[in-house]
């Protein structure tokens, strides 16, 4: 980084350890149906797979084909069929069709479905009804963590957000409250938890009965503190476009479960690169969280230095010669076939990016989180919205607007969802009613009393007790205040000032220096006053629902100035954006802490979008 | 010899008495049906039913090994040919028509079973009870000769025994033994014997059993099944293994009258066999040497095998009869040299004062022994039935172990906490008269359930927060059993006993009040069951049983409560088959949660229950969105447009008229894009308006494009945009320039000049700069690459940010003039 580090920095736990342990019961159970068997792998899975157990392993546990479900007839001529699937109603609805046409075939086969990371009653209740319950049987594969890289682990579930937040369907809840306590009790107990958003409270609770009921070990622990964060607690950074190297790459490329596929035009080649992207790639580490207009100059300084490298050969002897063939040749080819990837990507999205129209979205961006020249952003959306740029960034644009302008005017809300429906199709009033539930994309309510917006909004709001229609008050509230919040936290720095992006001097430099992201300004103001003492007005802002909860070891453990103390455990329900993963590095790297990003799925404006979109192709 | 002594005087047999029986029996144990559980478990009696009079009802009776009484009813139930106790201490009573009664300690019933057909019909003859590792097993000899086997009696798996050969009456003894994980029967028929295991009848022979025997008379197993004793007719006990590979000792007792019971005395991994044989009045310890010991008993008795000795109980007495242990035959044998009487007598002197305990210590460390005497006085401070002689002993030890640096301290604590729990329940109110050997065979967790069993609540949380036992394992279980009783009391309020349980409970680890609530629930107690619910602190825990006792809306609410899902699910479910469809639908509305479950499972399931659903709510905006999602799952135009139709009057109903609105212009446009598509051949149906007109406008339909633009209201920019695009596309720069003049442009005429350059027409872009706007012109100029004419405008306009722009475009060697010329004026704008 060409920032300054602090040298304390704490090293990290060993997260190799959670691939381990789930290799080892996947193989157990596919040993539980001994004989050849043909595997059935959900769409979604199969890349996390392959980062568990690669072919080699699985033919190694007598599965003889491996099929992508389809959801479509099958071709296996195989008696043992395991299926492993995410517990989706469709996907088990499927198998009993599956198992029926087999009966009804005369055809005997065994099936195993081995639900991930666990069952659900429902799907369960599918195959009763569909009457297959006795012909399969079932099993967990408690796979709820997959390590993405050494700081970020992921659970790969990217519905955990529309099905949360839009459908208010809250099975995920305890998937989650798993995963923590698989950490915990791999890794050592918490001395201290913070978390802000309803799903992060329940999240928290769900955890908390599994550490109640499951034994107490007292060990040294290796993660200080966890915070909890919803993503629908800050929407604002998700729709951001992301101008660090590597969400750069995220929303041009779109990073797969921690690899990206370079096409033609990257690899200069006719055929595309499958790249894993992580801290083993010694020059994506260096430039990963680098805000792009850094990284053509470094990777080229590198270039040199590469080249300086290879120069060395001239003038050597036999012997060294051969030391060098031996020693640093193999790691400067590597080294220079991922140079040349790299700056292949960089030339592709430099072409992408620095034509007009993006230049003009940024400033569009850019004055909506100031708050500045609304009326010529609007033009501008419409513009784009009129010429067809592009379906996702114009709804992108609509969002920001609305958050930030705390909902549309009556009459430029029905202009523009008329003049989007019309470019898009009309399938799209139905992205609107979602854009709409979520509080992305809203009209201001002029003539509507707070009575009434209080039984609508009384309705949305689940919990029996009066107390949680406090709490839909504030969720009323809680559109108004991207302003206030962004002044009261100084998310949005002065314009005027020069940012030198080279030398970031906060967070900000994440966004170009127009815009620090709330949801890592939130985690560390509440770090730095070790709980929401002086962020009250913040948290009410905010829809309320914080907490602060001193965890399983006691206090004096936590006094302990080990290097766990300095690690911290963030968990973004809903998905969180490699912006913001660099966001908190840099912040790690200021404090002399490190961050770990638990996220439910990495996400960015397209993926959260995509999300809530509801024509034929996403249901 | 001191005063401890005076019980070893038989050379290795040690006869303690445990207790004087409080009970008060006229006449003994005299023709009653006797059954004692052993490690000290309670006493069951009753009296022989007189054949006479079978109306009759004999009392029975249940008392504490000290003879306290537990319980006493009068038997209405049939004849009962055997009592005996179960490993969890519940009586069991076999009648002659092969039903079992089963009893608890305090004499409730707790159910009955029967041992099958068979044995109903043939009657029962005789019966064994037996105990094995797989719980208690019930053997029964019918009237037909035929054995029947259960090995366990809370998992009955009925087995019928093979016949025995040549059995004309009944046999003249068996007894029941485990072996190689399954039970087996040995018979003696005469001076035959059999074993029967599930497939065969095996005759065996005994190794070296004395020729004179005509008859084996009497037979017993040891506590462990590995070792069998033969009592024959000629007096002789035979004793050896009970696979009978091998002969321990045989010894002639020189007695022929018939014997009442035989029983093995002899403590775990003991070398030497001793049995206990009792006739009338009299009882012999027979062992390996050709001595006997005799016994005479003043009174009816009955002996109750242990595992390290044999208890005697008479009318009166209650005695335990052991092979002396070897710690203790060490220290208390007469003049014993041994490291641990040693160190008695020194702790003796010790305590007297007197330089003689420094010699016998000395004496002890010479020989390097004192470790060995502190373990010593330990162990047999443990075999010790009196508090003071266990004192004594680990006075002694821990005197001993002063003098030691690096004695580790587990075994003399562990022994001390052992022993005040021991004597705590020997103690004559409780009446378990366990020793040591059996306690540590028990484990501590059976000896709290014995203490649950006899309602000893205060005793057994005492002893769990001595023995520090883990709170969920003791002090938290014996509380929930003390709820679970309590809840039964039907005399008290349920107000009072919720309040009671939760006073009692508050604090303890793991407690499930659910399954208190259960107990409550299944004594007929629900609202009881449901003021014990609120305490359950994982609402988890109380759907199951809220829906069992159907609670069904109180379920609902907690199974949402607890945040599982898979919770609300099953309640869901359970709900959807148990109401009818508008109750159901009911309840689901005032549960925002469980509705949108149910939603996304019908969404996957049973889209019409969705739709009905909508429409109980009256939620036309739903509604609405519902028949918008389902029209373009259509293909057919028809339907497709049928469905929208319900979209427009539903969203008319929801007062939205905006998306009704829209839905009417949809239909709209599908009916025009059909019948273009049919007249034009143009694939359309299903694009938005925009591509329609792009695509309209592509193949040369400008009059149609025009019509929509007219006809949709198309705003005149996209308009604009539409055209400008399309012509340039086709590059038809004649009418494009024409469009240009049409009239004044609404997006400007930027647009043109960039739109030029994207299809690399510098020249057609150039037409279009001097139309551009005064704010625009800088960039229309760079656009076309026209530098002078940026830096012209830029000038013009004294605007230093596009000055700015158009330096950094021009190269310092070529524009060398242009640059001066910027910087000159960029001076002069900054100067003002």
């Amino acid at each position: 980084m060409a920032h300054t580090e602090r040298r304390d920095a704490p090293g990290l736990p060993d997260f190799s350890l959670l691939k381990r342990l789930a290799r080892d019961q996947l193989i157990f159970l596919l040993e539980q149906l001994p004989g050849k068997k043909d595997l059935f792998i959900d769409a979604d899975l199969m890349s996390p797979l392959d980062r568990i157990a690669n072919v080699t392993i699985l033919k190694q546990h007598e599965v003889d084909k491996l099929y992508k479900v389809e959801l479509k007839p099958i071709v296996s001529s195989s008696d043992q069929l395991c299926f492993l699937i995410r517990p989706r109603i469709q996907t088990v609805k499927w198998i009993s069709d599956l198992v029926n046409s087999d009966k009804v075939a005369g055809r005997f086969r065994r099936y195993k479905i081995i639900f991930t990371p666990q069952k659900f009653y429902a799907c369960e209740t599918v195959l009763e009804e569909q009457g297959v319950y006795g012909d399969v049987t079932t099993d967990e594969w408690n796979f709820y963590i997959l390590p993405l890289d050494d700081d970020i682990l992921s659970l790969e579930l990217p519905e955990f957000f529309r099905d949360n937040f839009l459908e208010g369907d809250q099975r995920w809840v305890t998937t989650a409250g798993s995963a923590l306590h698989l950490l915990q009790s791999v890794y050592g107990s918490f001395s201290k938890v913070y978390g802000i958003g309803r799903c992060a409270k329940m999240v928290y609770e769900s955890w908390r009965e599994l550490m109640e009921e499951g034994e107490q070990r007292t060990r040294q622990p290796e993660f200080a503190k966890v915070f909890l964060i919803d993503r629908d607690v800050d929407f604002v950074t998700p729709l951001c476009s992301q101008v660090v190297y590597e969400g750069l790459v995220d929303d041009i490329f779109r990073i797969k479960c921690g690899s990206v596929e370079f096409g033609p035009d990257v690899t200069s080649s006719d055929k595309s690169i499958k790249v894993m992207l992580n801290s083993q790639d010694k020059v994506f580490d260096e430039i990963r969280n680098e805000h792009f207009s850094n990284v053509f100059g470094f990777l080229s300084q590198k270039a040199k230095n590469l080249q300086t490298a290879y120069d060395k050969r001239r003038g050597m002897d036999i012997q060294q010669m051969k030391a060098f063939v031996a020693d640093e040749l193999k790691g400067l080819k590597q080294e220079h076939r991922l140079l040349s990837l790299h700056i292949g990507a960089s030339e592709s999205m430099m072409k992408k990016k620095t034509k007009q129209d993006f230049q003009e979205l940024l400033k569009t961006e850019h004055s909506l989180l100031e708050g500045f020249e609304i009326r010529e952003c609007i033009t501008h959306i419409e513009e784009h919205i009129n010429r067809q740029v592009s379906m996702i960034d114009s709804l992108r644009l609509l969002c920001l607007l609305s958050i930030t302008e705390n909902g549309l005017l009556s009459k430029d809300y029905k202009s523009l969802k008329a003049q989007y429906l019309q470019s898009y199709g009309i399938e799209h009033l139905l992205t609107f009613a979602n854009l709409r539930q979520l509080g992305l994309l809203e009209e201001q309510q002029a003539g509507e009393t707070l009575t009434v917006m209080e039984s609508k909004v009384g309705k949305l709001v689940t919990d029996k007790t009066v107390g949680k229609l406090t709490d839909a008050f504030s969720s009323l509230a809680k559109k108004s205040n991207f302003r206030a919040l962004s002044k009261r936290l100084a998310l949005v720095p002065k314009s005027g000032e020069e940012y030198d992006l080279r030398v970031p001097r906060d967070m900000a430099y994440v966004f170009s220096g127009a815009y620090i992201p709330l949801s890592c300004k939130l985690i560390e103001q509440v770090m730095e006053r070790d709980g929401w003492t002086g962020l009250e007005e913040v948290a009410r802002m905010l829809n309320g629902q914080e907490f602060a909860v001193t965890g399983g070891c006691s206090s004096s453990e936590a006094r302990n100035k080990t290097d766990a103390q300095r690690i911290v455990l963030v968990m973004f329900l809903g998905g969180c954006t490699y912006s913001e993963i660099s966001a908190l590095q840099f912040l790690g790297k200021e404090r002399g802490c490190r961050f770990i990003v638990v996220t439910t799925a990495i996400t960015n404006s397209a993926r959260l979008l995509e999300a809530l979109l509801d024509n034929g192709a996403s249901v | 010899i001191c005063f401890v002594c005076a019980n070893y005087l038989h050379a290795y047999i040690i006869n303690i008495e445990l207790y004087e029986m409080g009970w008060n029996l006229k006449d003994g144990l005299r023709d009653c049906l006797v059954a004692a559980a052993p490690y000290g478990g309670p006493i069951a009696l009753l009296k022989a039913h007189n054949r006479r009079s079978p109306s009759a009802r004999p009392q029975l009776e249940i008392f504490s090994s000290s003879g306290l009484p537990l319980a006493s009813f009068p038997w209405k139930s049939g004849v009962v040919k055997q009592l005996g106790w179960t490993v969890s201490d519940d009586l069991l009573c076999v009648q002659e028509d092969g039903t079992l009664l089963v009893y608890d300690l305090l004499g409730g019933f707790k159910r009955h079973f029967s041992m099958g057909n068979e044995v109903s019909q043939s009657q029962v003859l005789e019966t064994k009870i037996f105990h094995s590792p797989y719980g208690t097993g019930v053997a029964i000899l019918t009237g037909a000769l035929r054995f029947t086997l259960a090995t366990n009696i809370d998992d009955i798996k009925l087995r019928r025994l093979p016949e025995v050969p040549g059995l004309q009456g009944a046999p003249s003894c068996w007894a029941v033994l485990t072996q190689d994980r399954q039970s087996k029967v040995l018979v003696a028929n005469g001076s035959h014997l059999f074993v029967l295991d599930n497939t065969a009848c095996t005759p065996v022979t005994p190794p070296g059993l004395s020729p004179q025997a005509s008859s084996i008379v009497h037979m017993c197993v040891s506590f462990s099944y590995k070792y069998l004793a033969l009592l024959t007719d000629s007096g002789h006990v035979w004793m050896g293994t009970s696979n009978l590979k091998e002969k321990l000792s045989e010894v002639d007792t020189k007695i022929k009258a018939p014997t009442k019971q035989m029983a093995w005395c002899r403590r775990p991994k003991s070398q030497q066999p001793s049995a206990v044989v009792m006739w009338d009045g009299l009882l012999l310890v027979v062992g390996e040497c050709k001595e006997t010991i005799q016994y005479h008993l003043d009174d009816d008795s009955i002996l109750v095998p242990e595992l390290d000795g044999v208890r005697i109980i008479s009318g009166t007495h209650h005695e335990l009869l052991q092979e002396v242990p070897g710690a203790c035959e060490e220290i208390f044998k007469i003049a014993s040299m041994a490291p641990g009487a040693l160190l008695l007598e020194a702790h003796k002197e010790y305590e007297k004062e007197s330089q003689k305990a420094d010699e016998y210590l000395r004496e002890i460390k010479e020989q390097s022994l004192l470790s060995e005497a502190v373990r010593q006085c330990v162990e047999a401070a443990g075999h010790e039935h009196e508090p003071e002689t266990q004192k004594t002993l680990l006075r002694a030890a821990s005197f001993g172990k002063c003098f030691l640096s690096n004695f580790p301290p587990e075994q003399f604590v562990g022994m001390c906490r052992d022993l005040r729990v021991l004597n705590a329940v020997r103690d004559y109110t409780v009446g378990i008269p366990l020793s040591h050997t059996q306690f540590k065979q028990m484990t501590i967790q059976v000896l709290i359930d014995r203490l649950v069993y006899r309602k000893l609540y205060p005793l057994a949380i005492e002893v769990c927060r001595y023995l520090k036992t883990p709170e969920y394992q003791g002090v938290s279980r014996v509380l929930k059993h003390w709820a679970c009783y309590k809840v039964q009391q039907k005399e008290e309020s349920d107000e009072v006993i919720a309040k009671a349980v939760s006073v009692k409970l508050a604090d303890a680890a793991g407690i499930s009040y659910s399954e208190i609530a259960t107990k409550a629930y299944e004594s007929g107690r629900t609202e009881l069951a449901i003021k014990l619910l609120e305490f359950e602190p994982r609402s988890g825990e109380q759907v199951p049983l809220l829906l069992k006792m159907k609670k069904s809306p109180l379920a609902l609410s907690k199974a949402i409560e607890s945040g599982d899902t898979d919770l609300v699910y099953t309640v869901v479910m359970y709900l959807k088959n148990e109401l009818n469809r508008g109750d159901f639908f009911m309840m689901l509305r005032n549960q925002p949660v469980a509705l949108s479950l149910y939603k996304q499972f019908c969404k996957h399931q049973e889209q019409d229950t969705l739709k009905d659903l909508f429409n109980q709510d009256d939620d036309h905006e739903e509604l609405g969105n519902f028949y918008v999602k389902a029209s373009y799952k259509e293909q057919r135009l028809e339907a497709r447009i049928g469905h929208l139709q319900s979209a427009v009057d539903e969203y008319y109903k929801a007062k939205n008229e905006f998306s009704a609105k829209t839905t009417e212009d949809e239909m709209r446009l599908l009916r025009f894009q059909r019948k273009l598509e049919e007249e034009k051949g143009e694939q359309l149906v299903g694009f938005s308006l925009h591509d329609t007109m792009t695509t309209l406008l592509s193949v040369g339909l400008h009059k149609h494009a025009e019509q929509l633009y007219k006809d949709f209201r198309v705003p005149d920019k996209r308009f604009w945009w539409l055209r400008l695009k399309a012509l340039a596309e086709k590059e038809d720069w004649e009418e494009l320039e024409k469009f240009s003049k049409s009239k004044k442009s609404p997006i400007g005429y930027l647009p043109f000049v960039e739109v030029c350059i994207k299809h690399h027409n510098k020249y057609e872009a150039r037409k279009y700069v001097s139309k551009v706007t005064l704010e625009q012109k800088v960039k229309a100029h760079l656009a076309v690459g026209d530098v002078e004419g940026a830096a012209e405008a830029a000038i013009e306009r004294r605007n230093e940010s596009e000055i700015g722009t158009v330096l950094s475009r021009c190269s310092a060697t070529t524009d060398h003039l242009l640059v001066e010329r910027l910087n000159r004026a960029k001076a002069t704008v900054a100067k003002k």
